[in-house]
């Protein structure tokens, strides 16, 4: 009796573990920043470098923080759907240009539109690292606090901005003082 | 036969000698520390750490442009006199355990560290058995056959 139930049973618990195992995602790394405080920054600003970009701009509201580059393949796809989310005027997207150059930076803004209020300038992603940043694009959503509550890794779609994102950014902003 | 042997002898030695003369083909192409002691600090800490990129390379695998930020992060704490618990923590705040090879045991981990203790207990047992149970064997059975033969032999 055992002879057959052992094996199978095995074979069982092996499956079981396949089958959660696909649906994962490796490069999906939960971050420790979730529920902290965003890591302090301040950065020249994309558009007018004489003025700065970080924490405290985005302190006091709901806000995205997107990451971004024009050598990123994923930003350039998800480009439409923060110009959507920032054409629904719920929270402003803030962006963290990294490790890009500044000049080609604008141009791409020029050409597909520019979704976010401003953008920070960070040239050897010194800020990306203490965001913990290791694939772009990754977008923050952060409370009026300064508390990081969400973080998508990836291309965004706005199916992902309408069911995870938005009931998330709705919610911060009741509990906002 | 032989011939063929010694080639292949050959050819192991050769590829055991390429591998082993990796620190010639070394990805990181940063300065040595001026201060050998740190160096081997460098050395042991960056092939700790997890490119989050790559993810089955060390952050000293690996030219990824995360890899670079990180070695040179771990460079600068280093000459700021950070100790490595320091720099193991500064890489944790920001990318969680996952970043290192060798991560703390706590709830997450318990199956992964436990695992080879379990899989040893989880073969013990099953040698055990097999062992208690062929013990037993009677002698007309053909391997206690073979063993006997053997044993006779000896």
């Amino acid at each position: 009796m055992w002879r057959y139930f052992l094996p199978i049973a095995f074979f069982v618990l092996l499956v079981g573990f396949f089958l959660r195992g696909l649906s994962l995602d490796p490069s999906e790394i939960p971050s420790p920043l979730l529920g902290k405080p965003a890591p302090a920054f301040e950065l020249p600003s994309l558009d007018d470098p004489a003025s700065t970009v970080g924490t405290d701009t985005m302190k006091g509201k709901v806000a995205l923080l997107n990451v971004w580059g024009t050598w990123c393949g994923g930003c350039r796809q998800e480009h439409d759907t923060l110009m959507a989310i920032a054409a629904t005027g719920e929270v402003p997207i803030y962006g963290l240009n990294w490790k890009d150059d500044p000049a080609a930076a604008r141009e791409m803004l020029r050409q597909m539109g520019n979704p976010y209020v401003a953008s920070g300038i960070d040239a050897d992603g010194r800020v990306a690292i203490d965001w913990g940043v290791y694939g772009a694009p990754e977008t923050f959503l952060l409370a009026a606090d300064g508390t990081v509550i969400y973080k998508y890794i990836g291309p965004l779609n706005f199916g992902i901005w309408q069911q995870e994102i938005l009931p998330l950014a709705l919610q911060a902003k009741e509990q906002q003082p | 036969m032989i011939r063929n042997l010694a080639a292949r002898v050959f050819a192991t030695l050769a590829i055991a000698g390429f591998f082993a003369s990796g620190v010639v083909f070394a990805i990181d192409s940063s300065e040595e520390f001026e201060d050998p002691k740190m160096q081997a600090r460098y050395e042991k800490l960056t092939a700790e750490l997890r490119c989050l990129v790559c993810q089955n390379q060390t952050i000293a695998d690996s030219n990824a442009g995360l890899a670079v930020d990180l070695r040179r992060e771990t460079r600068q704490m280093l000459l700021d006199g950070k100790t490595d618990d320091e720099i193991r923590t500064f890489m944790v705040e920001r990318y969680g355990n996952f970043v290192l090879y060798r991560p703390p045991v706590d709830s997450n981990t318990l199956l992964l560290w436990g695992a080879p203790a379990i899989l040893l207990l989880g073969g013990a047992i099953a040698a055990a058995v097999v062992i208690r149970r062929r013990t037993g064997m009677k002698f007309d059975d053909e391997e206690g056959d073979e063993l006997s033969h053997e044993e006779s032999n000896a």
